[in-house]
């Protein structure tokens, strides 16, 4: 190949390079339509397996972490389902909130949120998670998660039973099979 | 300290409520005024300026050894506050309920966390909900509400309401 006909390929560092490149397959892939062809059949494998393996974060608030944790023993035993709790964000695709957010709370939850890695989800356990509670118009406590923090899964109760957060959970694996997210190339 | 002491609850200190309290009048005539005590309860009002002085004795010569609760009590309209200190002494089994009276317009109060290291979060909370200054405390800042908070939910001027 004569360098002489493409003077740019010759000016590009190594990582522009490969940026370019991968760029370029991404949309040769995307208008021969391989990229929809592959994601169709890997699309529910993928959803398949997020939704048997969404670990929440082992990370209890207020009274509703009792039923998280009722709900992780022999008698509900959640592990079954593929709730498996661990304690770094880095390792979990749902966050569970469960109990009031506290002003002093709130940047750290949120940090914690943007250190999951993607994809994520986030599930609201409890009146004070919800709106605020009993704590409602209070000086401290923020009105809701979903004031900042998008919010997938609602579980109402006070605190909710062990039954009703992993019914919840359930209404996740519905979200997560309809989603059906594609990936291939992608991340 | 005999064995029928034993049977009517003392501990091995062996002071009860009413010892202690008349111990403390003695030794603070001007200072503590004791408003009741039994056997395991004495329950007293201190001067503020002889606060530190009372509460150090109450540690070296009266076997105190553990703030169980620091908390305040705000009068609006008599424009003054109480400071609570409930501090038990283990030996002798008995708890003091011990008052100290500020004016509001002076919030100040010395602090007794280097006596005893528990009234450390106990003060620190105090100051959070009332804005009662302890001068001497090592780390005086808020402990509950983010720092920058510029109200005090405690006080009964206190206007309730969303605010986050």
């Amino acid at each position: 190949m004569d360098l002489r006909l493409a003077p740019h390929a010759v000016a590009m560092s190594a990582r522009e390079f490969v940026a370019w490149s991968s760029d370029m397959m991404e949309q040769l892939m995307q208008a021969s339509g391989g990229k929809k062809a592959v994601d169709k059949i890997t699309a529910p494998i993928w959803s398949w397996a997020l939704r048997n393996a969404n670990y929440p974060l082992h990370f209890g608030i207020a009274c509703c972490a009792l039923e998280m944790a009722a709900a992780s023993g022999s008698r509900f035993d959640a592990e079954r389902l593929g709730m498996i709790f661990r304690s770094s964000p880095r390792q979990t695709d749902v966050l569970l909130v469960n109990g009031w957010v506290t002003a002093k709370l709130r940047p750290d939850l949120r940090r914690l949120y943007e250190q999951m890695a993607e994809p994520r989800w986030v599930v609201a356990m409890g009146e004070c998670a919800i709106s605020g509670g009993p704590w409602y118009d209070s000086y401290n406590t923020v009105q809701g998660v979903d004031t900042f923090i998008p919010v997938d899964i609602y579980i109402p109760g006070c605190p909710p039973r062990p039954e009703a957060m992993i019914d919840g959970f359930m209404k996740l694996h519905k979200k997560i099979n309809k989603e059906m997210k594609g990936t291939f190339l992608e991340g | 300290m005999g064995k029928l002491a034993q049977r009517e609850g003392l501990g091995p200190g062996g002071k009860t409520g009413e010892v202690i309290a008349q111990t403390l009048v003695e030794k603070f005539p001007q200072d503590v005024k004791i408003t009741k005590a039994t056997q395991n309860r004495v329950f007293a009002t201190v001067n503020k300026p002889a606060w530190l002085n009372v509460a150090a004795f109450m540690k070296d010569a009266l076997d105190f050894d553990h703030v169980t609760a620091v908390s305040g009590v705000d009068w609006l309209e008599e424009k003054k506050m109480w400071v609570v200190y409930h501090i038990t002494s283990y030996a002798n089994r008995v708890t003091a309920e011990l008052i100290v009276e500020l004016p509001r317009d002076q919030l100040e109060i010395d602090s007794i966390s280097n006596l005893w290291g528990g009234a450390n979060w106990h003060e620190r909370e105090t100051y959070d909900m009332y804005g009662i200054v302890f001068l001497g405390h090592p780390r005086m800042e808020r402990i509950l509400t983010p720092d920058g908070t510029d109200y005090f939910p405690y006080r009964k001027d206190f206007v309730g309401g969303r605010r986050v």
